[in-house]
């Protein structure tokens, strides 16, 4: 059986993989469907925003999401460099795919949200928005190191030392482009921190344990696709 | 500790001297960032602001940087020597230092023109965008070095580097930038340091395993 | 419908879309996958002397 399949025990995946996904996805569609009715029918709407505050309900748990597979995705790497196992290299792979489709997401609903809320479909002043460029930014680029490196040991060191980078690069981004508004552009305040009720809160920390579980859901799915993917390459190898 | 500095030293001093006997990279990146300044000046529409020059001042470095970190481990490619230096008994990590200090020492004999250049086109440098630009060369090589050595493995190197250089170098951009024009640049400073520091030491300590097969 | 309501609706449409977008890909992915297994046991039994 190939090395990428191999679960910790070295047992090629099985029926237990699969329950595991399935509950998953039961938890995920709970969470979120239990979430956003809270955001709905229980939380107020937002005094100063009215109604389209109601996309911070999906928009941020989306963007805490994105950053928690990024952070996966860097552990993995890490673990790839510490033990050489090469699952991990999937593993990692995986991990930064959804993050950089969660991040996608968060561009776009952030995106919406700064359209309805200031009449700009992008404004420099949002500072989690121009964080998320730039990490996609960087993210996507992970994509092109991995297409345009041959398979093997070496793109996946270099795979795993770029998500380190990537997770590095998540604080002094921040950092930076909190430090840029006082030159560059005037930063907007936003409503997302400062004294959110606590209907709010609930609501929106159950849509992000829903958005984290989604996350978890696909991840298993994608990893499987690309675990077979690999296998039937090997196998091709060998049959040919 | 001492063989480890002289590795350091013998690989920093290799590159430069390879790079004073054959004089391809830095002339190039001399040539380049004086035009790159000249199409500037272009760029501008008149009443731009000074503000908006020494923004393009950055932008010239990184792209010159750039041209130089594309040359980085050019010679050590096309003489097939990398392996080489890998297989050597030094720390996989002096190389990565080694040739940080020689891509840091083009980017200061670059910028010895460039920023004359500068002063001379638009208008006169602040000490503290000096200090930035010399802090900034530090961030610059270290991680250039790194990606360079990365790129090197891909089939598509001259792309690859730009691509994964840019988005990491934005936070020294705008901590350069700063420095430059803000009131007090002493935060940007210090951030432009902290930049330095961290990705440095991440640099430093996984470089070894973007080199070995 | 406000124009805020039209807005919200119109980002959970995207999440919407991006989860059957992503189905859409899977189930490709699953397809061809399918094939490439078909394709290779053939290969197999060919190669056994069948």
């Amino acid at each position: 059986m190939s090395t990428w399949s191999r679960n910790r025990n070295g047992r090629a995946g099985k029926a237990g993989d699969a329950s595991v996904a399935a509950a998953l996805a039961v938890a995920a569609t709970g969470l979120l469907v239990g979430g956003l009715a809270l955001a709905f029918f229980w939380a107020p709407e937002d005094a100063d925003q009215g109604f389209s505050q109601k996309i911070f309900y999906i928009h941020v748990p989306i963007a805490l999401t994105a950053y928690a597979c990024f952070i996966v995705g860097a552990w993995k790497a890490l673990r790839l460099l510490g033990t050489r196992d090469r699952r991990y290299d999937l593993e990692s792979y995986t991990a930064i795919h959804m993050g950089v489709i969660f991040g996608l997401l968060t561009l776009v609903t952030g995106s919406i949200w700064a359209k309805v809320s200031w009449g700009q479909w992008w404004t420099w002043g949002e500072r989690q928005l121009v964080l998320f460029l730039i990490l996609f930014l960087f993210y996507s680029s992970y994509f092109m190191l991995r297409y345009s490196t041959d398979p093997g040991p070496r793109r996946e060191r270099n795979s795993a030392v770029y998500a380190l980078f990537g997770v590095v690069l998540i604080p002094v981004s921040f950092l930076a482009v909190r430090i840029a508004g006082t030159i560059l552009h005037p930063t907007i305040f936003t409503h997302k921190g400062a004294n959110l009720p606590g209907t709010m809160l609930v609501s929106v920390a159950v849509c992000f344990a829903g958005m984290l579980t989604l996350a978890a859901t696909l991840y298993r799915v994608e990893l499987a696709g690309k675990r077979i993917d690999a296998s039937l390459r090997e196998l091709r190898e060998l049959l040919a | 500790m001492s063989g480890y500095a002289a590795d350091v030293a013998a690989l920093a001093r290799k590159d430069l001297l390879l790079e004073l006997r054959s004089r391809e990279t830095l002339p190039a990146m001399l040539l380049f960032v004086v035009s790159a300044l000249t199409v500037f000046h272009f760029a501008l529409p008149a009443g731009s602001s000074a503000r908006a020059e020494t923004g393009l001042l950055w932008i010239a470095i990184v792209f010159t940087a750039l041209l130089g970190l594309g040359r980085a481990f050019a010679a050590e490619r096309e003489q097939g020597a990398l392996d080489g230096l890998v297989l050597a008994p030094c720390d996989r990590s002096a190389i990565w230092l080694g040739k940080t200090l020689g891509v840091t020492a083009f980017l200061v004999l670059a910028e010895l023109v460039a920023l004359p250049a500068f002063a001379l086109f638009f208008h006169s440098l602040s000490w503290e965008l000096v200090a930035a630009v010399a802090l900034a060369d530090v961030g610059i090589a270290a991680i250039g070095t790194l990606l360079a050595a990365m790129a090197a493995a891909s089939r598509a190197r001259e792309l690859l580097l730009p691509l994964m250089f840019l988005p990491l170098v934005i936070p020294v951009v705008i901590g350069g930038v700063g420095a430059s024009v803000a009131a007090n640049p002493g935060s940007f400073l210090a951030f432009l340091g902290l930049y330095d520091a961290v990705f440095a030491i991440l640099c430093w300590a996984s470089f070894e395993y973007v080199v070995t097969e | 419908m406000t124009t805020s309501e039209k807005y919200v609706t119109a980002a959970y449409l995207v999440l919407l879309g991006a989860l059957l977008a992503y189905l859409l890909i899977i189930a490709l992915k699953v397809g061809r996958l399918e094939q490439e297994l078909a394709d290779l046991a053939r290969a197999a039994r060919e190669k056994r002397g069948g």
